[in-house]
């Protein structure tokens, strides 16, 4: 595009070479965000965003200030300080029934061994927990049994005006990098290859006190595990570092499903072999899981991989969805997928039913051929074996949102107010529809001249 | 801006010598008479030849009770903008013309003496001698060592143009009020001061005094008192009675009414509008023991002093300079204003009128001004002269606040001039005439009626060498009701009145001074103020025997309506036209004229034409002007029905001279600004047009280069659509000065996203960021060799979605295609445009309509909103697209220019604080095109 600006050189082929990457055009006309609002506070990486309510969010990384944000206006409401290193976990916690003022409290795990307890009403910190071990990783609440769980070396239960109830003993050093909730009092904790299924054992007659036992350690996977979510009642999904994704019974934590070779290079021609190699082998790590009722989508490596859990395979993929990394996907409601990724740009993507089996999406193999393959772009995917098993959905590329001069870390998004990115470039992108800000902006304006009387309607 | 481009084509700056003048020839009662001062080589429209300065200037005089009228200083303070002008005996001129301090006496009956809070008088005199005319503010300030404790000095705006001193009369009086208003504030609190120490003095005197008595009495026992025991009683009752006064002066030093201060500090006109209730209650003359005071000998100093009781004579004691008689701070605050005058009221009086006018229309369109325009809201508000238009107003009433009528001021106070202010005339004559000049308002005004006036003035001065001539003063005009031949003066400038420029250096007495007109700052007491002030009415009594007039000059054309405008009108036109008489009226009917070059939508070739228009009725207050002007009745008929389009050459003539001028002025502008302007405080903002945010020559230079951007580049459509659109341009180029030349050149295609900072970025070498983007609207960049994958060229390919680039090197855009109607309008390539500051003025005009078409767009309800619950967003989507399209008449992409402009508008209105909050980036997913010559 503006290889008149740049001059010779190699940027021309470039075009030609990136075709395995899908791309689109400048003309967009189903990307709705046509307006951006450059939110800056952050002295370094943005990683954590989360949503407070209908229309605020916090924001905190590496510089261990948290932001609380308008998401409609863009403004800083709040920030807080009082972590002095990178903060690691954020989470919302739910308000104390006891409690009058209803006050949104977020909780903070940092690097300096502190959780904090805030509330986000009035930039108050509530509480301040510096007795750890180690860093805090995750974060969990089980609402049902009125605990907070924290993750770091080891396991430790709270309370409420928290108080420690009981820990486990010390686990692993590399501790724990994940912890979801399942059913019967249960937690599941990913430490290195391993997952852990702890028990909560809450107070009754015969004992006063908080116990957390370790039930089970499932050790199917070969590599350290990168994500672990719930998918649904009755089951929950991870994903490790070489590219093994296991969906697990949530009740009796059996394996019922497990995707290790789909994205995994399957035998290929011996030229492309070479390329293979000089792959990093976190291409095919499993970043993050993003669920519906029927899919699970993965962000493996560059690619995103819509895998049905009723048919139990792949139905759709986009094997170098971005430039790098995945680091965050979304599913939208209207089967819209966004996804961010190291390379600095949001993509949004669009799962349509195939219409003919004809259309082979995957055309990668094609270039390939002529040898256009660059040696530090992965190379295309080869054709699929079999023909037959071609996916029958595809993921369209409606959009992306070049915004970010480096890795997009998360995004979190709004149904009113559009969709809200973090990255290392210390920005907090706000991507709005313009169309509609335009209305709001407009209906705002005639409500202004409506209060100060200067509203004329025709008769 | 909003100019009309073909008035403003005429414009020279330079070279205008070199046209071929071709105009056929005038009839000849339109026909110029020779300029009398040709045979100096000086340019014929320059008012300036015959006086012996080179510029306007302005001279601060005291008439001191030693050595009588003397200059103090003057602004600017080169003897180059005087030159041989004797300041000297135009000082003993000026201010032999204060009516406001001659009357010295004191109430009967006043016990103690009495401060005298005399109202500020407002001259205009000229003298033909001397070529010169003035713009005269007396004024009074306290000295405890002064005769009466009042010390005289005036203010006088010296300019060789008569025409510029009578038609920015009001904006002179307004800004030298200021001026005076901070110079009395600062003497007022330093005669406190000194009253304070003065009273310490005298306690402690009483202290002494009173020992001393106390011991001659215990001394003294033979039973009577001899002769130095009774001295020093006397001397102890004497400084009892002294320090009772001096307390009460210090009473009424104090109780100076505060609403004012207020009130000459915001508004000039509000001022004026309360002054006449405030300043009657103060207003005594002084009582006969002002000589006794003189007897003490003040040392201001913080220990008390014994002050003697004989006294050294009054002309032995050195005065307090200006400085010391104000406080220090205030005196350099004054001169920071009365400089900021001088620059305010540079070059020729069409010019002045030119930007009186225009940024009295723009304040109009307060909600759309900022996006184009450069001028700063706070030297705005500074000037008070036209009152800012409430935000609820309907556009069209307000227009009436303009500030034209001001320029017809001179008409009424000419007409005045001739009714009612027999200063050397005969005494009789002031009664009579005045009342027949109520009957003559009453019915319509008689020309002829007004020719016998006019003879009385001429033999008036030309009867008297050493008179002086009253030729107008501004009292008359409050108490004119209206009369419908005023209703028709509506010719801001005309042939004649530039024509009668040229022969206005008139010779009638060789040593004549002229007072064209006066306009004391006091309004006309009210009856049920004359009433309830002793004062007052002493004053009357005194003088209205001696003369007529001298109550009358207390009357103030400005202050009822000034204070009717900023008060009453919102809800009243109509009262404000009665009371304000013909300037209100003058503003109606100017509406009409006016409205024509500011709402007209511009022709499709691309040049604003404003039709020819007639004036339809006789033009009879204009006789009266003229009259006296040139005293010559023949040339009333002349001007009878002039054709509006007979305006042309006088603008013209003038427009030449005033580029010529202004730009001469504005050469040396800079170094011009003193170091006074630069210690101004806050409320004195450095000049406010000459030297704006881009000043004239700014504007010519970004004019020209734009211009020559259009010419040179074909594709300069698609690149200045991205401009107005507000999608970021790039300018890429390796040499710096090329790119800040084409940026600062396109930056007049920019629309602003507040009034504080354009979105320009001249020159940037580093790799751009998103911010950049949301910030800048157009930016020079470097073009930097960097290995690909690195540097601002990548960053630019990466975010290329949100610009346009032009690279400078290899002569090539890359934008969206352009496909309207409205940049070919104002920008074509074959433009018969030449110069600079024309060309400006186009983009600036077109834009001005570009700026309502948005305005229209953005604060119509149904095309944003549904006009009731049942519509759908389709029947509005459909409205909007209708409107814009067929209404607005704007061709596809024309639609995002619009659409931009009102987005920004919106978040303007909608904004608590302007110029806070962030500016969002908002672009569309369209395909870039690329343009290569």
């Amino acid at each position: 595009m503006l290889r008149w600006l740049i001059g010779g050189g190699r940027e021309p082929q470039g075009l030609a070479e990136k075709s395995p990457l899908q791309t689109i055009g400048e003309e967009q006309t189903q990307n709705p965000y046509t307006e951006l609002l450059v939110l800056k506070a952050h002295h370094d990486i943005v990683r954590f965003l989360v949503r407070l309510d209908e229309y605020r969010f916090a924001s905190a990384g590496d510089d261990g200030i948290v932001v609380v944000w308008n998401a409609q206006t863009g403004e800083k409401l709040l920030e807080l300080n009082g972590h002095t290193q990178k903060i690691t976990a954020l989470i919302t916690f739910p308000s104390l029934e006891a409690c009058e003022e209803k006050n949104q409290l977020i909780l903070t795990a940092s690097a300096d061994r502190t959780v904090i307890l805030w509330d986000c009403d009035t930039g108050r910190q509530v509480q301040k927990v510096s007795c750890f071990q180690s860093t805090v990783k995750c974060l969990i609440v089980l609402q049902r049994l009125d605990v907070w769980l924290s993750g770091g070396n080891d396991l430790c239960v709270w309370n409420q005006k928290l108080d420690l109830l009981c820990k486990t003993s010390h686990l692993s050093d590399t501790g724990i990098s994940a912890l979801i909730e399942i059913p019967k009092n249960c937690v599941v904790a990913a430490v290195g290859k391993e997952l852990i299924i702890f028990q909560l054992v809450a107070p009754t007659e015969e004992s006063l006190e908080w116990d957390i036992l370790e039930i089970k350690r499932l050790l199917d996977h070969q590599d350290h595990i990168l994500s672990l979510v719930n998918v649904n009642d009755v089951s929950f999904v991870t994903g490790s570092h070489v590219g093994e994704m296991i969906i697990w019974d949530i009740l009796d934590w059996t394996v019922q499903a497990c995707e290790c070779n789909f994205w995994d290079p399957s035998p290929q021609l011996d030229t492309q072999q070479e390329i293979k190699l000089c792959q990093k082998p976190n291409d095919i790590s499993i970043h993050h899981f993003t669920w519906d009722e029927e899919n699970v989508f993965a962000a493996v490596g560059r690619g995103l991989y819509v895998y049905n859990l009723q048919m139990k395979r792949v139905i759709a993929c986009q094997k170098s969805a971005h430039d790098s990394n995945v680091l965050h996907i979304a599913k939208l409601p209207n089967r819209q997928l966004i996804s961010c990724s190291e390379d600095g740009s949001v993509r949004i993507w669009e799962l349509r039913e195939k219409q003919q089996l004809a259309a082979e999406p995957v055309p990668t193999g094609f270039f390939n051929m002529w040898g256009f393959g660059r040696v530090n772009k992965q190379a295309s995917q080869p054709v699929k074996k079999q023909q037959e098993n071609a996916p029958p959905c595809s993921l369209e590329l409606i959009g992306d949102l070049i915004g970010h001069s480096s890795s997009v870390e998360m995004f979190l998004y709004f149904e009113d107010h559009g969709l809200v990115t973090c990255s290392a470039d210390h920005l907090i992108i706000l991507w709005k529809n313009g169309e509609r800000e335009s209305g709001l902006r407009s209906l705002k304006l005639f409500q202004k001249l409506e209060e100060d009387g200067d509203l004329y309607l025709a008769v | 801006m909003i100019s009309a481009p073909d008035v403003v084509a005429f414009t020279k700056e330079e070279e205008y010598e070199e046209e071929p003048y071709n105009e056929p020839a005038l009839p000849e009662e339109y026909s110029v008479p020779l300029f009398p001062f040709s045979s100096q080589g000086a340019n014929p429209w320059s008012k300036l030849s015959g006086a012996k300065f080179s510029r306007d200037f302005i001279l601060i005089s005291e008439f001191s009770e030693q050595v009588g009228p003397q200059p103090l200083l003057t602004i600017p303070n080169d003897t180059k903008v005087f030159g041989t002008f004797d300041l000297n005996y135009f000082s003993l001129r000026i201010m032999s013309v204060d009516y406001q301090a001659s009357f010295v006496g004191h109430p009967p009956g006043s016990a103690y003496p009495k401060l005298n809070f005399v109202e500020d008088s407002k001259v205009v005199l000229g003298d033909s001698k001397e070529g010169a005319f003035a713009y005269v503010h007396h004024l009074t300030l306290y000295d405890l060592e002064a005769r009466g404790f009042v010390r005289p000095f005036c203010m006088a705006y010296i300019s060789a143009d008569q025409h510029k001193i009578m038609q920015q009369f009001q904006e002179l009086s307004a800004e030298f009020s200021k001026a005076s208003e901070c110079l009395k504030t600062g003497n007022r609190k330093a005669f406190a001061g000194e009253l304070e120490k003065k009273l310490k003095d005298l306690d402690y005197t009483r202290t002494v005094l009173h020992t001393e008595t106390e011991i001659q009495k215990k001394a003294n026992d033979k039973g009577f008192y001899s002769s130095q025991a009774i001295e020093k009683a006397n001397e102890l009752a004497s400084v009892e009675k002294s320090i009772i006064e001096h307390q009460d002066l210090l009473k009424q030093i104090r109780s100076y009414p505060h609403r004012k201060l207020k009130g000459s500090a915001l508004c000039c006109g509000e001022t004026e509008h309360t002054q006449d209730q405030t300043s009657q209650a103060a207003t005594t003359s002084n009582p006969d023991e002002s000589a006794d005071t003189d007897l003490y000998t003040c040392r201001p100093a913080y220990t008390p002093k014994l002050i003697k009781a004989k006294s050294t004579k009054c002309f032995d004691k050195k005065l307090k300079t200006l400085e010391e008689l104000c406080d220090t701070e205030y005196f350099t605050q004054t001169l920071a204003q009365l400089s900021h005058i001088e620059h305010m009221f540079r070059g020729d009086l069409c010019y002045l009128l030119t930007s009186q006018i225009d940024r009295a229309l723009l304040k109009q369109q307060h909600i759309t001004n900022f996006l184009f325009e450069d001028f700063v809201e706070v030297a705005e508000k500074q000037e008070s002269a036209p009152p800012k238009p409430g935000p609820g107003r309907p556009p069209s009433r307000s227009l009436e606040e303009c500030p034209i009528p001001q320029v017809l001021i001179s008409v009424g106070s000419y007409k005045s001039s001739v009714e009612s202010v027999p200063i050397k005339m005969e005494q009789e004559l002031g009664d009579e005439e005045y009342k027949e000049a109520d009957v003559a308002e009453m019915s319509s005004f008689d020309p002829q009626e007004n020719l016998d006036y006019l003879d009385m003035d001429m033999k008036g001065s030309i009867s008297s060498g050493e008179s002086i001539e009253v030729l107008g003063t501004e009292k008359s005009t409050a108490v004119l009701p209206k009369s419908d031949s005023q209703a028709s003066l509506t010719v801001p400038l005309s042939p004649q009145v530039v024509r009668s420029k040229a022969v206005s250096h008139r010779t009638i007495s060789e040593d004549s001074i002229e007072v064209l007109s006066t306009c004391p700052s006091e309004a006309l007491i009210p009856e049920d103020f004359k009433a309830s002030y002793p004062s007052a009415i002493n004053e009357e009594e005194s003088y209205a025997d001696d003369s007529e007039g001298a109550i009358h000059f207390q009357a103030s054309v400005s202050a009822p309506e000034l204070g009717e405008a900023e008060e009453g009108g919102l809800e009243t036109p109509p009262s404000q036209i009665d009371s304000s008489c013909c300037i209100g009226k003058e503003s109606d009917s100017l509406r009409v004229r006016l409205s024509t070059p500011a709402h007209t939508p511009s022709d499709q070739d691309g040049v604003v034409s404003i039709p020819p228009q007639r004036y339809r009725q006789k033009d009879q207050g204009f006789h009266v002007d003229f009259a006296v002007e040139n005293a010559s009745p023949l040339r009333d008929s002349s001007s009878e029905g002039f054709p509006a389009d007979e305006l042309d050459p006088s603008r013209l003539l003038a427009s030449r001279d005033v580029s010529k001028t202004s730009l001469d002025n504005y050469s040396d502008s800079a170094s011009n600004m003193s170091s006074l302007a630069s210690t101004s405080s806050d409320r004195t903002p450095p000049s406010a047009h000459p030297t704006g945010p881009s000043s004239e020559r700014h504007k010519k230079r970004a004019g020209q280069n734009a211009l020559k951007f259009i010419r040179q580049y074909p594709f300069a459509h698609p690149a200045i659509y991205s401009l107005l659109s507000g999608r970021t341009l790039v300018v890429l180029g390796e040499d710096e000065a090329i790119v800040r030349k084409l940026v600062t050149a396109l930056s007049i295609f920019v629309p602003n996203h507040s009034r504080y900072a354009k979105p320009v970025k001249h020159w940037v070498s580093s790799p751009l960021h998103i911010t950049d983007f949301q910030r800048w609207k157009l930016i020079g960049l470097q073009r930097v060799a960097a290995p690909a994958g690195a540097g601002p060229l990548h960053a630019l390919s990466r975010y290329s979605r949100y610009t346009s680039v032009l690279d400078l090197d290899n002569k090539a855009l890359r934008c969206p295609l352009y496909r309207g109607a409205l940049v070919p309008r104002l920008a074509d390539h074959r433009t018969q445009i030449k110069r600079g500051s024309t060309y400006y003025l186009h983009v600036q005009s077109t834009l001005a309509q570009l700026c309502s078409k948005a305005f229209l767009y953005t604060f119509c309800h149904h095309l944003h909103l549904p006009a009731h619950d049942k519509e759908t967003e389709e029947v509005v989507a459909g409205r909007q697209a209708s409107f814009l399209k067929l209404t607005l008449g704007l061709v596809n992409e024309d639609v995002k220019v619009v659409q931009y402009l009102a987005e920004l508008l919106k978040l303007r209105y909608v904004q608590d604080t302007p110029g806070t909050g962030h500016p969002m980036l908002r672009f569309d997913y369209v395909p870039s095109f690329l343009y290569k010559i």
